[in-house]
């Protein structure tokens, strides 16, 4: 295929002996330009003509015609033959047929692209699923060594495990071993002793006859005189009577201390049923009632109604009596029973604290122990103000009870003074609705004075404005004519507005309450004004700064 | 013969040998004074000193002395223990007993005088007989399983008898007045048994301290142990006060005693005083491990001794001689550890109040109650090693002896 070659040449260098070259060539096979004509790349627009130029010249014009109607046609375009059979060219189907084929050749470069970017993806996926395989060969080669060697490490330690269960073994046999060989020379000694104490027995007994024989005037007891006894009876003689009044005795002692230890016991036993009952009681009480849990209620029924009938029996006195065995059995049943339950609810409750801790806090019916502590903390601050105010209101009502106790004139007093208190409070209500009432229509004076203020405001604006428009007409003709006319006129207007503004800054300071507020607004922002209007007056005559002054002045002594 | 509360001379009476034991009489007319090398037991009476009686054994020989509950009679144990001879003071009449056991405790009467119990050896065998002390007529006599009886103790009612058998074997029987086996209580086999036993002042209990550094403590009813005290050389426990003597210098007289000092606190030149101290837990005591190949090692509990009141249990561990261990028998927990500078001689409960004292062979006293302990320097010359002490049955004194000389401790009662 020496034909792939020189398809690239003109590609890339358009140079003309290469396609010459070509030309030459594409004479000789037709068939292989024709591959070639369809596997052309992207070539540059030089190359392109330089190719098409190379293909069709003037000499094989109809030549190459008929091919690319043939081709065409193969193709499934229509013949750009005007006839089936001709030379005339269909201009409009060459041009069909060249723009159908300059849309495939789009579409073909589309789709080469997108199989170049999937060919693109797939490459970069399979790097990335070898990386994948290879790290996975790597960890799963680690595990198996891993494995191994915890493999080896349990071997190790079961055999270990064995050792250590035969050193055990042979302790054991040998601790078994010594006590048979202690137990079998305890048994040798023990016999050992016997015979040896059966020996000595036999010299005591000799000696005792040696003894007894010899007759010994030294054993004997010298007395002065007889001892009474101690208890002052005399001495009686053993008989059989004697004998059986000592058993008796005996018997008595026994007797009575058994019945100390029985009579121990007893109360013994009756404090713990009486504790027990106590329990129980409080446990009944604790356990939470039936309606809260509905699903409880069949088996709460039955127990209940056991607990019930339980209770019915065994709180009767009588039964306290009684210390029978059913009666115990009952008993302890019982509390075992609700002992239980008792458990099983304050389990739930553990098990509901800890659901909540753990983060279970948009349950409503649990209250999470920090909120329930506040809350009780709150709860208990309430209490104590409430328990202070009984305290307080209780010891007030002490009081006043205490006095009744006293004579009638105090008592005539206390109604007088009670008298007094009750007009003195009727008037200060008096005074207090006359000052409610002042400070109403204060407050409507203040706000029609305002208004009528921001009317002023406005109009003295306009004036000031109009007033302004005349300075500057006059200024730029008669400038010293009109200063001495307007200014004072200006200065008296401003006067006027400043003792209107002085009433009614006046009015304001007097009532010192709730007023305030936007009373003191509106004065900074009037004296803001005063003060810009007095500084564009004092800027055109010092006459109207002596005014100013006063006014400021006057104002300073009403406020002082 | 002295006042108590004066120590005023009352009578002198002269033995005619050196006296080895001596003893009062139940009703304190009568001194008993056994000489045994003579063989000789004289009788001095209080009210008339000229009256006299004089016991002679003879060739028969005396090994041990006592009088009876009823401060009449006195029985005499002959040498190698051939038997036991009843003296009457008020018939002149004697009584034997044959066969007693040669054993440290033979011999035990209960705590109201009524009946006696004599620990016997027949064919290898022991048995008891317990008599009527009135007429000493048998009551009952049986055999008891032990391998060779070691010591037998009522209860201080009177209606149960503790028999325990040598230290080879731990193996305690529990025998009621009328001879009828209650229980036997036996906690290990092989290693060296029962050393020393105590029953609480209410009959309740039975404390049994053994060998093995333990002691067991049994109640009445089922006779089952009820709790084991364990007396490890390391106490851990923080709840346990340790109170550790500490010698104090001569030269610093600063009190640091918060606890009422008795009057004798005067300091001697001589003497270095001590105090004192609490130590903090863990405390590692002094322990000492006997020599294995002798007989009757110092190790295992070798004192016990109930309060009065019934309420504390004050044990000394001879493998650690130099602590007083002092349980809460309440809650059964050691409650304080009193550890001494010296081995500990001996201790004794007042016998009114939860007051204990010990000494140690020093010439100290040291007084332990709940409210805390104090260290009481006797005003002696010279040395004064108490050796032993005993107290009064009113608990306002005791007696300190020492070898040569003895000392009475007056305590002072608080006014309140």
């Amino acid at each position: 295929m020496g034909d792939w070659k020189t398809i690239t040449v003109p590609v890339l260098s358009s140079d003309s002996k290469d396609i010459f070259q070509y030309t030459s060539e594409k004479k000789i096979s037709p068939s292989s330009m024709n591959s070639q004509v369809l596997r052309l790349p992207l070539p540059s627009s030089k190359s392109v003509h330089s190719f098409f130029s190379a293909f069709c010249t003037e000499e094989n014009i109809e030549q190459s015609i008929s091919y690319l109607n043939r081709e065409l046609t193969t193709l499934g375009f229509p013949s750009i033959y005007a006839e089936s059979k001709g030379k005339e060219l269909n201009l409009i189907s060459i041009i069909n047929c060249m723009n159908d084929l300059l849309v495939l050749q789009h579409k073909n470069l589309r789709a080469q692209e997108e199989v170049e970017m999937q060919h693109l993806k797939l490459g970069s996926d399979m790097d990335h699923l070898q990386n994948c395989y290879a790290k996975l060969k790597e960890q799963l080669e680690l595990s198996k060594r891993e494995i191994v060697g915890l493999q080896e490490r349990d071997r190790q330690l079961q055999s270990k495990n064995r050792n250590l269960h035969q050193l055990l073994k042979n302790e054991k046999d040998e601790v078994q071993k010594l006590q048979n060989i202690i137990s079998s020379r305890a048994t040798q000694y023990n016999h050992d002793m016997k015979r040896k104490e059966r020996e000595y027995n036999k010299l005591k007994e000799r000696l005792h006859q040696l003894v007894m024989n010899k007759k010994d005037k030294k054993i004997a007891m010298e007395v002065l005189n007889y001892v009474g006894r101690a208890d002052g009876k005399r001495g009686a003689w053993r008989t059989d009577k004697t004998e059986a009044r000592n058993e008796e005795e005996m018997y008595k002692v026994l007797l009575s201390d058994y019945q100390e230890r029985q009579k121990q016991l007893l109360v013994e036993n009756a404090e713990l049923k009486k504790v027990l009952q106590q329990m129980k009681k409080e446990i009944i009480s604790l356990l939470p009632p039936q309606k809260q849990k509905p699903k409880e209620r069949p088996e709460d029924g039955t127990v209940l109604s056991d607990l019930e009938e339980d209770i019915g029996e065994l709180n009767k006195e009588n039964m306290w009596e009684l210390s029978c065995e059913t009666v115990r059995e009952q008993l302890t049943n019982s509390i075992r029973k609700q002992w239980r339950m008792l458990k099983n609810h304050v389990e739930k409750l553990d098990s509901q604290v800890s659901r909540v801790h753990s983060g279970a806090l948009n349950d409503k019916d649990v209250i999470s122990r920090e909120d329930h502590e506040l809350e009780t903390e709150k709860l208990e601050l309430e209490i104590q103000q409430c328990k202070e105010m009984i305290k307080t209101q209780q010891q007030l009502l002490q009081q006043q009870l205490m006095s009744p106790c006293d004579d009638d004139t105090t008592l005539l007093l206390q109604d007088c003074y009670l008298l007094e208190e009750r007009e003195r409070l009727q008037e200060e209500w008096r005074l207090f609705r006359d000052q409610k009432k002042n400070f109403e229509k204060e407050r409507r004076s203040f706000t029609e004075a305002a208004i009528r203020l921001g009317l002023e405001r406005k109009a003295f604006e306009e004036d000031r404005g109009a007033w302004l428009k005349q300075q500057f007409l006059s200024m730029s003709t008669d400038y010293k004519h009109c200063e001495n006319v307007t200014t004072p006129s200006a200065f008296l207007g401003s006067s006027d507005q400043n003792k209107r503004l002085m009433k009614s800054t006046s009015q304001q300071r007097k009532p010192h309450c709730s007023l305030s507020r936007p009373v003191s607004a509106e004065p900074c922002q009037t004296s803001q004004y005063v003060t810009y209007n007095s500084s564009s007056a004092a800027s055109k005559k010092p006459a109207g700064d002596s005014k100013i002054f006063q006014w400021q002045a006057s104002d300073k002594e009403e406020t002082e | 013969v002295r006042e108590a509360s004066t120590l005023q001379l009352l009578q002198l009476y002269t033995c005619l040998d050196q006296i080895q034991y001596i003893e009062w009489s139940s009703d304190s007319l009568f001194i008993l004074c056994a000489m045994y090398k003579r063989g000789i037991v004289q009788v001095w009476s209080l009210e008339q000193p000229d009256w006299h009686c004089k016991i002679d054994e003879g060739s028969a020989g005396l090994v041990a002395s006592c009088w009876s509950p009823d401060g009449r009679h006195i029985l005499n144990t002959t040498e190698f223990h051939l038997r036991i001879t009843v003296w009457s003071l008020c018939t002149k009449s004697v009584s034997y007993i044959k066969y007693p056991k040669a054993c440290q405790q033979g011999i035990a009467f209960t705590k109201d005088g009524r009946y006696m119990a004599v620990a016997e050896r027949r064919d290898c065998k022991d048995f008891i007989s317990i008599f009527v002390c009135n007429d000493w007529q048998l009551l009952r006599h049986f055999d008891t399983e032990t391998q060779d009886l070691f010591g037998i103790e009522w209860s201080p009612n009177g209606c149960v008898l503790a028999v325990w058998d040598t230290c080879l074997e731990y193996k305690i029987l529990l025998y009621s007045l009328d001879g009828r086996l209650l229980a036997t209580y036996r906690a290990y086999e092989w290693s060296l048994g029962i050393k020393s036993i105590a029953w609480s002042p209410s009959s309740q209990f039975l404390a049994i301290g053994s060998y093995d550094e333990k002691v067991r403590i049994l109640n009445h009813v089922t006779w089952k142990k009820i709790i084991e005290f364990e007396h490890p050389a390391t106490i851990a426990n923080s709840k346990t006060i340790v109170y550790k003597e500490v010698e104090k210098s001569p030269s610093v007289e600063t009190e640091r005693l918060s606890f009422s000092p008795a009057r004798a606190l005067a300091s001697s030149l001589f003497s270095t005083e001590s105090k004192y101290d609490i130590s903090q837990v863990p405390v590692s005591l002094q322990y000492i491990k006997p020599v294995a190949d002798r007989a009757n090692p110092k190790m295992g509990i070798g004192m016990l001794a109930f309060s009065p009141d019934n309420c504390f249990l004050a044990t000394k561990n001879d493998n650690i001689p130099n602590a007083v261990w002092i349980w809460d028998i309440k809650k059964l927990k050691l409650f304080v550890v009193l550890e001494q500078l010296c081995a500990i001689q001996s201790f004794q409960w007042d016998p009114r109040q939860p007051r204990l004292a010990v000494c140690t062979g020093n010439s100290k006293v040291y007084l332990w109650s709940p409210a805390g302990c104090v260290s009481v320097q006797v005003p002696a010359e010279g040395d004064f090693p108490i050796v032993s002490l005993s107290w009064h049955s009113s608990g306002d004194s005791m007696v300190l002896l020492s070898k040569d000389n003895f000392c009475v401790c007056y305590l002072e009662r608080e006014e309140i």
